[in-house]
């Protein structure tokens, strides 16, 4: 299969030391004109260090071509399910640039950084109100790492209870984020999964016959990854909480209940936002994010070191905890993310997150019925954030993957959903369209997955070579497996290499 | 609130088409499910603000930190360091920033492409084989590596050796618990036994000083441990590598060449290691690929692909190598851009011009009447100085005199630290700094 038009760049070929030329820079040092200090022994000291050489310009071109090769949510829709690909406001970044905050040292005095931590506590306060559960830390990196302060949570807990040697199981659904099962068992509990009943919740029974003295949590997604609410969770909180267990939330979807319903009312005990989602902070190109935990009074002593207060002398201190599980970072988190999180969280105020919730409910339901009748809908009801298609007709009918479906969609110029995701649903299509995008943008969505749909039938070998359009073609991942070159040092021809000086 | 918002596009009349295409009478009954007892609580929040109010507000609280010119004499763990400005230009680029995870290689070979620059960065910095594209922070990093070293010895307890930044020892300890691993603390690597999974050494150390890593190498292997070592990685601009002094994972810190400190994050985790241990890593790696099918010059072009993903959460689930997703790409593609923009002889002459500056100031301070150097061995940028009066007054009293002093250190067990301030000086610190510094040291000898 042949892409149309003239012969490309082969640019993958052409790294930073493909582009080396010995002796040019990109930014000058200052010379050292004072006294000199020998160095010390040469016996702890580097002999080479090859890096490429490229002037300032060149290197310039050379990232800017790659940004080039790039999609962002700046360059279109990117619905990318359980993702929350959202607009990112830019004056958030504007704000946590501000030399104030982007200056401050973490080891600075609580009286030299009253702007930052001052900012912080009307976070965490926000955050609190927003979940329905008091007590607060911002300082895990992401949502894995809150998933993590939540579980140690729930083990110093039962540590204090004296039943963490006999709690030794976490029950997870078969919907869950991998991270849930991942975090589980990083903090040493067993997994056992539950399945998903037919109408996408959580199966009852299935929970009931698991519950006894060996759980120590259930760990469940609110709203669920089918994009859907779970059925009668208030009543499961109870039924956990009797068997002695706690109910920890996988925040990752909010952004569909924001402002309407909170986990703490629910019967939750501790939850974990993911910042860069609900709250729009810039994903990075896979992070920095941001993952908050909240938890009920009772877990309060065991949250993640720092957490923050206002001491009786007016200041914002960072405090730890009195039966703290320790720290998660260094210091105190991606700081940079939370100050972005906050001046979201106040551009909106509370009718705007549920501005926010209602319209990201209202888009998915509306691409729901666009597309209804044209994929498989395996769980046929109204959802919240996102709705889970199935390409199993499709590939019945045609031998055409959801794989191929994703793929085309960028020819039209779409990011393409998160595919084979949840587990639960063959040849999943898992769609997020979020508040931020258009009627038209989820129109122009449905049209194309449309004509993929009638493609698919027409010509399907269209869809197995796409896509055709993008900056290059589908690549070799098993080959990439099979014999990893991971870093320039592993390329067998080491031309480039012998072009960098020692 | 502003109806429609900025940030939501949709119009009453929008709204209203779309709930009639749905089939429902309003935006209530798509959130029928939701428990009615529990619907739309009282939430207390702050106002909504405009956007010039917002700007107004956090220019505000920006201002009620110290002034960025105040003279700062912190480091232990952050570094001001001489960014290259395109930096922060280049991170600016929203088709990188507002990207995700590159699931779809097609369309973000430009995250792709530049994770593989950055594993091969960290690689030769290192000295090591192979390189994830990041994880959190240097701590998390360095816990990750203590899991890793136990899942590949099969030991149930790792060993730090002082001193060690206690921030990295904290949270090596969290992760620890978890996983049911002792964590020893060792004075020297005589206390090494042949129950530990690992040793793991800061290079320069806490206290600032370069570390004789192969002897530490040898005493771990020894044991049948493994070395880890939680390297900065602008100090390996000068100092040896840590592979090629026999460690076998390394980990660092990679904020603050990337940018400002940002009272600690974003931050970014280094994780690199010998060959031997690829598939025990965590976090996402970048492998070189090519197209499956030749484009039309008849040859099959280079892409990036995230590669040995069965290692991962999302397909391993409970038996994955570590829980992390989202970790720090956008700073690790700042750490890149700056590492390649100082190039292999900017970066030597910058640690070296850093070396140069924190030395004559140290040397500065111990001409003064009442200030001693308290050297441990060599050092990069970081030195102990004792004053006149206990390390708390000093520090209070060059506050006083608008100056921020270095970490007081003076409760550690090493004997150089007694009554003693971490001073860090680097290629970043201005001269009228470290002047000021001098003259508010010497004043506050004179009034002792």
């Amino acid at each position: 299969m042949t892409a149309p038009g003239p012969a490309r760049e082969d640019f993958g070929d052409r790294l930073s030391v493909d582009r080396s030329v010995p002796g040019r820079r990109a930014v000058d040092v200052p010379t050292w004109n004072g006294s000199e200090t020998s160095l010390p022994d040469p016996s702890l000291l580097r002999d080479s260090l090859r890096l490429p050489e490229l002037s300032q310009g060149e290197l310039v071109r050379y990232y800017t071509a790659l940004s080039e090769r790039n999609y962002g949510i700046d360059s279109g829709t990117y619905p990318l399910g359980s993702c929350t690909m959202k607009y990112n406001p830019k004056i958030n970044d504007l704000i946590a640039s501000q030399p104030g905050f982007a200056d401050a040292h973490p080891q600075a005095r609580e009286e030299d950084v009253q702007g930052t931590l001052r900012t912080l506590l009307e976070l965490r306060d926000g955050l609190a109100e927003v979940t329905g559960l008091p007590h607060v830390s911002l300082a895990p990196a992401a949502g894995a790492q809150g998933e993590l302060a939540g579980v140690l949570m729930i083990s110093s807990a039962l540590e204090d209870r004296g039943e963490h040697d006999t709690r030794r199981r976490i029950l997870v659904p078969d919907s869950a984020h991998g991270t849930n099962p991942a975090t589980a068992a990083m903090a040493g509990y067993t997994v056992t999964h539950l399945p998903t009943a037919d109408n996408g919740s959580l199966d009852r029974a299935a929970i009931e016959q698991e519950l006894d003295e060996t759980v120590a949590a259930v760990m469940v997604t609110v709203p669920n990854t089918l994009g859907l609410w779970e059925q009668g969770i208030e009543e499961v909180a109870g039924l956990i909480h009797d068997a002695g267990a706690y109910l920890y939330a996988d925040g990752a979807n909010l952004n569909a209940i924001m402002g309407r319903v909170r986990y703490g009312d629910l019967g939750f005990d501790v939850a974990h936002l993911n910042l860069h989602k609900s709250f729009s902070t810039p994903h990075g190109g896979g992070g920095p994010g941001a993952g908050p935990v909240c938890c009920t009074e009772e877990l309060a002593p065991y949250l993640p070191t720092p957490v923050l207060d206002e001491c009786d002398d007016g200041v914002v201190r960072l405090l730890a905890p009195e039966r703290s599980i320790g720290q998660l970072q260094q210091f105190h988190g991606n700081v940079g993310v939370l100050l972005r999180a906050y001046a979201y969280l106040r551009a909106l105020g509370l009718d705007g997150l549920r501005a926010v919730s209602g319209q990201a409910v209202l888009n998915a339901n509306y691409l729901r019925t666009l597309l209804h009748g044209h994929y498989d809908l395996p769980y046929d009801r109204p959802v919240l954030h996102e709705v889970v298609f199935s390409g199993s007709r499709q590939r019945r009918q045609h031998d055409v993957r959801t794989y191929d479906i994703a793929k085309r969609l960028i020819d039209h110029g779409f990011h393409p959903p998160t595919v084979y995701f949840p587990l639960i649903v063959p040849e999943a299509l898992m769609i997020e369209p979020t508040e931020t995008e258009p009627p038209e943008a989820i129109e122009a969505l449905a049209d194309a997955l449309i004509a993929i749909a009638e493609e698919a039938a027409e010509d399907p070998d269209t869809l197995h070579g796409a896509p055709w359009s993008a900056p290059i073609g589908r690549l070799d991942e098993t080959a990439a497996a099979r014999r990893p070159v991971l870093r320039w040092q592993d390329i067998d021809v080491s031309e480039s290499i012998s072009r960098l000086s020692r | 609130m502003v109806s429609p918002h900025p940030y939501i596009p949709a119009t009453e009349a929008d709204r209203a088409r779309m709930l009639e295409r749905i089939g429902v009478d309003d935006l209530d009954a798509l959130f029928a499910d939701l428990p009615p007892a529990f619907r739309d609580p009282a939430i207390d929040l702050l106002p909504a603000l405009t956007e010039p109010e917002l700007i107004a507000l956090l220019a505000d609280r920006a201002g009620q930190n110290a002034a960025p010119s105040r003279p700062s004499f912190l480091g232990a763990g952050a570094y001001r360091r001489s960014v290259p400005s395109i930096v922060s230009h280049l991170l600016s680029r929203s088709e990188f920033s507002t990207a995700y995870t590159p699931y779809q290689p097609e369309i973000s070979q430009g995250t792709l492409q530049s994770g593989f620059e950055f594993q091969s960065v960290v690689c030769e910095l290192t000295g090591m084989d192979v390189a994830n594209v990041g994880l959190y922070d240097v701590a998390s990093a360095t816990a990750e590596a203590c899991l890793m070293a136990a899942r590949t010895t099969k030991r149930q307890a790792v060993a730090l050796l002082e001193p060690i930044h206690p921030g990295t020892a904290g949270v090596v300890n969290t992760y620890a618990r978890g996983a049911g691993l002792r964590v020893d603390a060792l004075a020297t690597a005589n206390g090494l036994s042949d129950d530990h999974a690992c040793l793991v050494v800061q290079q320069p150390d806490f206290l600032g000083t370069i570390v004789d890593l192969e002897p530490l190498a040898n005493a771990a292997h020894d044991v049948g441990a493994l070395l880890v070592v939680v390297a900065d990685p602008f100090a390996l601009g000068m100092l040896k590598a840590p592979g090629d002094a026999g460690a076998d994972i390394v980990t660092g810190e990679g904020r603050d060449l990337a940018g400002a400190p940002a009272f600690g994050g974003p931050s970014l985790g280094l994780f690199a290691a010998g060959l031997p241990y690829l598939r025990q890593m965590p976090g996402r790696i970048v492998g070189r690929t090519r197209e499956l099918h030749p484009s039309n010059d008849g040859e099959p072009r280079t892409g990036y692909v995230l590669t040995l993903q069965a290692r991962e959460q999302f397909i391993r689930r409970e038996r994955a190598t570590s829980n992390v997703s989202t970790a720090q790409a956008l700073i690790a593609l700042g750490f890149t851009i700056a590492v390649q923009a100082l190039g292999p002889r900017g970066l030597r002459e910058s640690a070296e011009l850093c070396y140069q500056r924190a030395h004559d100031a140290a040397r500065r301070i111990a001409a003064l009447a009442g200030y001693v150097l308290c050297e441990r061995g060599p050092w990069f940028q970081e030195f102990l100085v004792r004053g006149p009066i206990s390390a708390p007054e000093l520090s209070a009293a060059l506050s006083e005199r608008g100056i921020t002093a270095g970490l007081d250190v003076s409760d550690r067990p090493e004997p150089e630290a007694r009554d003693a301030l971490l001073f860090c000086v680097t290629e970043a610190t201005p001269n009228t700094h470290v002047d000021a510094l001098i003259a508010a040291l010497a004043a506050i000898g004179d009034e002792v």
